[in-house]
């Protein structure tokens, strides 16, 4: 196992990925320690997605390194994933399955124990106990978010990778998801997240890095001093059209 | 091992859960293979002496193409959901994300063959139900499903994907096919076991290579 500067939670250093002809990251580099809940802010096509789908390992770079706490993520891919927790954009989770299946079936594959109790717990932090039996089919986008959240904190990672997490979410399951992040960031483990509602970010994040063109543009504490300067970083990730001019 | 067993078992026991609430494979594969062997029936006149040199073949022809149809669905299922990607952040080596989509697969291609080798043997009126077929039968599953798994998964973006699967699956699993129409032939005929293992032989060195190449390549597709 290569085990590199456990000081880090996430080490990016210059990473680069292009899709085809187009460059969506270019070197891009930044740190987060451990305990950090931070927020990747940028329009859309700014590379926030791809960057996190790197991070989850479901897509490999072309050039750069990553280390999540310690580790080369190149060379010990299944010691980082079990590190690490993942809500992307979509839930993926067997729609005809109900929910206990799906977290049963994924507490499997990470080798948890005492699983029924690992779900009633975790199903308890998210809010869906009286959906557990329910097929996923049949759950409302924001149940099967909270059910994929779910899935995420099974193995308690010490990373949590979390893509626009509110989207389609109502208040109740924002709350259940700000829940988890003051529970994380009480018991020192990470959260990166992405986000367009940049006034919640910045109210639950301790760090902000703003991506535009794919290059980091910004990467800053979220302190009240620094708050103006986020903003008008991440006012400058929108490209001008005719209609601002 | 045990560990890893756990973990194919897992992903094979959620296809078959799957299945029983969709039946989409099963049905598919084994309505298409019968439907084969009925139209074979009709279009050539079955006797003692025909039913023996043509049946083996027609079996494992229909066995082959109904096969693709499942193979096809059974990828198709993790596609909707964005499944797969759910599978490979787990901490597991993407071997065992194969080696339990093929087990999934091998359980469903069995199901079929359970349902259509004795309507064959009906049919055709063959003594194939003997333990010899039995061998035969779970070497040639073993080698559908290993190439089958490999080529659904690399094409499960493409476009024309139910296309593209019979087009790369069908020539690469030929010399399997081979193997099962010979030594089904020798089954039927009461052959001795050694004649009948000489294609045995064909199909486990087949089967060996297919399934340690087809992990291999299966990595790389789920990299890319």
């Amino acid at each position: 196992m290569t085990k590199r500067d456990p000081l880090f939670a996430i080490k990016v250093e210059d990473v680069v990925k292009s899709y085809a002809e187009v460059m969506v990251l270019r070197r891009i580099k930044f740190s987060l320690q451990p305990g950090e809940v931070a927020v990747i802010l940028g329009a859309n096509g700014a590379g926030k997605s791809t960057l996190l789908r790197i991070l989850a390992m479901l897509t490999q770079p072309d050039s750069g390194s990553i280390d999540i706490y310690g580790n080369d993520i190149a060379k010990n891919g299944p010691q980082v994933r079990a590190l690490t927790g993942s809500v992307l954009h979509s839930p993926m989770l067997y729609t005809d399955m109900s929910v206990r299946e799906n977290l049963t079936l994924f507490a499997e594959l990470y080798r948890l124990k005492n699983i029924d109790t690992l779900i009633e717990k975790n199903a308890c932090k998210v809010g869906i106990q009286s959906r557990l039996d329910h097929r996923v089919r049949t759950l409302s986008h924001g149940f099967q978010k909270r059910a994929a959240l779910a899935r995420a904190l099974m193995h308690k990672p010490q990373l949590l990778l979390l893509d626009e997490p509110e989207s389609g979410l109502d208040s109740r399951s924002v709350s259940y998801l700000e829940n988890v992040v003051e529970e994380y960031r009480s018991s020192g483990r990470t959260i990166l997240m992405t986000t367009h509602i940049i006034e919640h970010a910045l109210e639950i994040a301790d760090k902000a890095i703003v991506i535009t063109d794919g290059y980091v543009h910004l990467e800053s504490t979220t302190t009240c001093l620094n708050k103006s300067n986020i903003l008008s970083a991440y006012s400058h990730t929108f490209p001008k059209t005719s209609g601002d001019l | 091992m045990r560990e890893s067993l756990a973990v194919i078992w897992a992903i094979g026991r959620k296809d078959l859960l799957l299945e029983t609430r969709n039946k989409d494979v099963i049905v598919a594969v084994s309505v298409f293979a019968l439907l084969v062997l009925m139209i074979f029936t009709f279009a050539i006149d079955i006797n003692q002496v025909n039913a023996k040199l043509t049946g083996p073949g027609i079996l494992w022809a229909s066995i082959a193409f109904a096969g693709v149809t499942g193979l096809n669905r059974a990828f198709a299922l993790e596609l909707e959901g964005n499944t797969l990607e759910a599978l490979m952040l787990a901490p597991i080596s993407r071997d065992l994300i194969y080696a339990g989509k093929m087990f999934g697969n091998f359980l469903f291609i069995t199901a079929a063959q359970i349902i259509v080798i004795p309507i064959f043997a009906v049919l055709f009126n063959l003594a194939v139900l003997r333990w010899e077929m039995l061998v035969v039968s779970l070497l040639t599953t073993i080698g559908f499903s290993a190439i089958g798994t490999l080529f659904a998964a690399m094409t499960i973006r493409v476009r024309a994907r139910e296309v593209m699967l019979p087009l790369l699956f069908l020539p690469v699993v030929t010399p399997l096919i081979m193997a099962a129409v010979e030594s089904t032939s020798h089954v039927v005929n009461d052959s001795s076991w050694p004649e009948i293992y000489q294609w045995i032989q064909l199909a486990i060195a087949f089967d060996i290579a297919f399934i340690v190449i087809s992990a291999f390549i299966f990595q790389q597709i789920l990299e890319d």
